[in-house]
């Protein structure tokens, strides 16, 4: 069953045709990587799934229900969380409130005039909160102001954000941008990781090949803002269309 | 206690009792004495330390938290003056229904604003808020007091007269602000030896008013809307993608400290039963400001701080002049004496804008975290001078909430 | 018609000034990011420059003169200004009545020279910082500036009248084909407007036809790029920032016989001009002088007797009002370009 369909999306700036009739379907509980050069149209893609752009033409069906014209929070409620090239974390706040603030949004929706009890006495929602420190193996750095985390360590608060919330899609916009090798290489373990011990449906946008072909179970190459190849990561790779396409302009 | 921790109930039981002892706390000078200018321990001044107190509080959960700097709050305030007249002229001199309906109006003229101001964010909000603080002026001063619709009574300002209806005023009611026969103005003074202590029936009604509006200010802060208002100030994207919508959490911030400046306003009519359109003006609104950025903005006590630091010595200066300075620098010697007053002259008496201007340009360069980030400075210093230099400096700050 | 015609003249003062400022407020703004509080202050420090001119120009020198007595017997004492004495009594008599436009000469140097010590003294040092930073130390320069001026000129406004050659009015009417007595103009009001009109016209086609001027409109546009390009920005920025306060200080000079200049008029102006600049779109120049303009002339139809009779002091609040609903129906202004400044 695909949880996200993409169906006829096309999107224009002023003159310049960014999207072109895309189609795609994300399976649930698969990890689908897109791909494609510079200037694909991989982030306009993105971005109309998010509810930061609104395409000219099509629809984007998340488990059968349209996301089109949200605001990106009522998007996120419906059960998408998006991971940001450069991490978005809330730098002024400790690691622990990066970590509360989104399993409270889960519990009590966009806005909660939540305001006379203290945190503290939030048991539930502390000890979530409290064990997924743990499982991103951070929970040493709690009191700590997440700016002045490591930028591996962001990005792994920001997964872990995510993560809290429970969402049946999680979208990865260039999650190792800028990474450090070791840094890339456990980015995608802990990528792995997820995909191996919840039920999630991850939709990765990736410059890096190395990336793409340790995670990915399915992959569209997208090409001048329309999807080329739909397939295996072992049939992208072979396939001479993608090579012209993708890699050829690489090499 | 209180449902605090330990440190925030530490902070509330010192603020509670330096105002519960202000009247000795302000006054350590005795009476006759030549320093006894520099007593704060009368009626007026007190009472203007904790409602401007309250004001900076109201303040601070607003800019302090979320970071949205309105330049307009000094219309709400006055709002709450009105509201508070308004009901001395038709109700009673009782303060609590004058107080109550300030609040009101205050939070309903701050969510109409609000609603609109906070369509934008940054310096678009800052001038919006600006442009309404000064319509507002403009429409006490002139536009809503005209003889077919006298709402502000314009430039004399707004006061109860005597053939107003005033239709629960009691026979034998004070003639003048009080809480259920106790007059606001009634003071009692307390002579120990030279020394001489007022306590004021008003200054303790607007104590008690401050200490709750404290304490639940703790309590937002401590709470998970406080929490989310410090994460719109960090980064609203990421609020907006972890499904919460943040405009309903400006704007609720908008209206709590719009009604903590209506409270305000209306605490300064029921001590001062005058309300006029001067409360209203953009520099009220700056002056809030400067005593939330003075204290340090987004701690809980620097408003407080702030408040109590700018009123104090607004009064201060104000009283100082000339002959003042000249018996202050007296063994100097003549030509050097003048000289010093001749420096100093231009920031005493009714030079206090200028100190003001000047103080609030040292804090925004020098000080941004304010009095609470200087004091933590100093006594980091202080500490790291104690444990000696094997003690590498941490060289971090940490802002105190 | 006539009357029509008449408030449209009337708001055209007002909306030049607003214009002007609003100008400045934007290169500002576009050039360098900074919301300056402290630009009232420069229009009110400009029309300073005239009075302090007036003054020095009427610096005088005590003679006794003999042949004449004052009602006491004595002898008279006569009040030499300086410049009659040296230049003789008419070219200095004319000096005298011609101060405020002289003044023009006298307040660029001082214009630019403040300006370029606000930017690299002050301003400067908070590109980095939040926005609310920057607006509240300038807020706190604009305090200062303000009370400096009160200190050494008073709190009451001074009267710096035009020359008399420009003093009066005309009936601009029969110029133009009404009656006689429908549209009575004084004159002031027309040189102040052709003086906006010739610093606008100046300020775009200095931004227009110039190099320079390429290079910032390139830089309001997108600074990273042009900085990358390896032209020094900062520096252009620096003179653009002098640039313009020598406006907001040029429109200052020249509206003090409109208005007796006091101490607060520049915090009067601010606020309204900030509104003009949103009206007209933040970081568009054609926005902020059409919508000052526009603004103006506004505020001159509401100041109709008529107008302020059907809604008293609606004069006071118009332009709140615009500005409010224009934000509301269209949020990035009248001539604002998409997407800028629009969260």
């Amino acid at each position: 069953m695909a949880i996200l369909r993409v169906k006829d999306v096309s999107k224009r700036f002023g003159g310049l045709k960014a999207l072109t009739d895309v189609n795609l379907n994300v399976e649930e509980n698969s990890v689908h990587a897109i791909i494609g050069p510079n200037g694909a149209g991989k982030s306009t893609l993105l971005n109309c799934l998010v509810g930061k752009l609104m395409p000219d033409t099509g629809s984007v069906l998340f488990d059968n229900n349209s996301v089109l014209g949200l605001e990106p929070f009522q998007i996120n409620q419906m059960g998408i969380s998006r991971v940001f090239q450069t991490p978005e974390i809330f730098g002024e706040l400790t690691v622990m409130e990066n970590m509360l603030i989104p399993i409270f949004a889960m519990r009590d929706g966009a806005f909660r005039m939540h305001a006379y009890e203290t945190i503290a006495k939030e048991k539930d929602i502390v000890e979530q909160a409290e064990a997924m420190l743990v499982e991103m193996n951070m929970a040493d750095k709690r009191e700590m102001h997440a700016a002045s985390l490591s930028r591996g360590d962001k990005r792994r608060l920001e997964i872990g954000m995510c993560l809290s919330q429970n969402p049946r899609l999680l979208l990865l916009d260039e999650p190792t941008a800028g990474m450090a090798r070791a840094d890339t290489n456990n980015t995608i373990d802990l990528l792995k990781q997820i995909k191996d011990e919840r039920d999630i449906t991850i939709a990765i946008i990736e410059h890096d090949m190395h990336v793409v072909f340790s995670l990915a179970e399915r992959i569209t190459v997208l090409a001048q803002g329309t999807p080329l190849v739909e397939d295996a990561p072992e049939n992208i790779r072979g396939n001479p269309k993608v090579r012209e396409a993708y890699l050829g302009e690489a090499a | 206690m209180f449902g605090l921790n330990k440190k925030d109930t530490g902070l509330l039981i010192i603020v509670g009792i330096l105002t519960l002892l202000a009247p000795f706390i302000l006054n350590p000078f005795p009476a006759d004495s030549a320093m006894a200018q520099f007593n704060a321990g009368y009626p007026d001044l007190m009472q203007r330390f904790v409602i401007f107190g309250i004001f900076a509080i109201g303040f601070n959960i607003l800019f302090g938290l979320t970071g949205y700097l309105s330049f307009g709050h000094a219309a709400f305030l006055g709002v709450g003056s009105y509201s508070a007249v308004w009901m001395f002229k038709l109700l009673s001199y009782n303060v609590i229904p004058a107080i109550a309906l300030s609040v009101v109006i205050a939070g309903l003229f701050s969510l109409l604003i609000g609603y609109v101001s906070l369509r934008r964010s940054g310096i678009y909000f800052s001038i919006l808020t600006l442009a309404f603080a000064q319509m507002s002026f403009a429409l006490a001063y002139s536009v809503l007091s005209n003889p077919k619709f006298n709402l502000t009574n314009g430039e004399t300002g707004l006061q109860v007269y005597a053939d107003d209806p005033q239709i629960l005023q009691g026979a034998n009611a004070p003639d003048l602000p009080h809480l259920f026969g106790l007059p606001m103005r009634a003071t009692y003074t307390l002579d120990i030896g030279a020394w001489s202590f007022d306590f004021n029936a008003g200054y303790y009604l607007c104590a008690v008013v401050m200490m709750v509006v404290f304490y639940l200010a703790i309590r937002i802060f401590r709470s998970p809307f406080g929490m989310m208002l410090r994460a719109v100030k960090s980064n609203q994207q990421r609020m907006n993608y972890t499904g919460l919508n943040s405009k309903p959490y400006t704007l609720a911030a908008f209206v709590i400290s719009g009604m903590y400046a209506g409270l305000a306003g209306g605490l300064m009519a029921a001590m001062d039963p005058l309300a006029g359109a001067e409360r209203m003006q953009w520099t009220a609104s700056g002056e809030v400001v400067l005593m939330t950025i003075l204290g340090g903005t987004g701690t809980l006590i620097g408003p407080v701080l702030g408040a109590g630091f700018i009123k104090y010595f607004e009064n201060i200066f104000s009283k100082i002049n000339d002959n003042v300075l000249h018996s202050w620098f007296a063994i100097l010697p003549d030509g050097l004496e003048d000289a010093v007053v001749f420096i100093i002259h231009p920031f005493i008496g009714k030079g206090w804008h200028l100190t003001l201007g000047i103080l609030f340009m040292l804090v925004v360069i020098y000080l941004p975290g304010g009095l609470v980030e200087g004091g933590q400075r100093v006594s980091n210093w202080f500490k790291r001078r104690k444990s000696g230099a094997d003690d590498a400096p941490s060289g971090k700050t940490e802002p105190a909430e | 018609m006539d009357a029509i015609l008449l408030q449209i003249l009337n708001g055209l003062d007002k909306g030049s000034a607003y214009a002007l400022i609003a100008l400045g407020l934007t290169l500002i703004f576009g050039t360098l990011g900074v919301v300056n509080f402290a630009h009232g202050a420069l229009f009110m420090i400009g029309a300073f420059c005239a009075v302090t001119l007036q003054k020095l120009f009427s610096l005088s020198f005590q003679t006794i003169d003999e042949t004449q007595t004052d009602f006491l017997g004595n002898p008279l004492k006569v009040e030499t200004p300086y410049v009659e004495a040296w230049f003789g009594p008419e070219v200095g008599a004319s000096i005298i009545d011609w101060s405020v436009p002289l003044a023009i000469l006298f307040a660029i140097p001082i214009m630019l020279l403040v300006g370029y010590v606000m930017e690299r003294g002050l301003i400067k040092h908070f590109y980095k910082r939040p926005h609310a930073d920057q607006i509240l130390v300038t807020f706190g320069l604009a305090i200062v500036l303000q009370e400096v001026v009160k200190y050494f000129f008073g709190a009451n406004p001074i009267q710096t009248p035009p020359p008399e050659a420009l003093n009066g009015s005309i009936d601009l009417g029969t110029m133009i084909g009404f009656d006689p007595n429908a549209i009575i103009y004084p004159i002031w009001r027309l040189v102040y407007f052709g003086f906006a009109v010739a610093i606008i016209g100046a300020v775009f086609s200095f931004l227009q036809f110039t190099t320079f001027g390429m290079v910032v409109r390139a830089g309001m546009a997108d600074r990273e790029t042009v900085g990358l390009l390896g032209i020094n920005i900062d520096r252009r920025f620096t003179i653009m920032f002098g640039i313009a306060a020598a406006v907001a200080g040029l429109a200052g000079v020249m509206y003090g016989p409109l208005n007796p200049p006091n101490y607060h008029m520049g915090m009067d102006f601010l606020v309204l001009s900030f509104v003009v600049v949103v009206v007209g779109g933040m970081g568009s120049l054609p926005g902020a002088v059409l919508a000052g303009f526009l603004l103006g002339v506004l505020e001159s139809f509401a100041s109709t007797t008529w107008a302020t009779t059907t809604i008293p002091g609606i004069n006071q609040i118009i332009i709140y009002l615009v500005a409010i609903i224009v934000l509301l129906l269209r949020p990035r202004g009248l001539m604002g370009r998409k997407g800028v400044m629009e969260d």
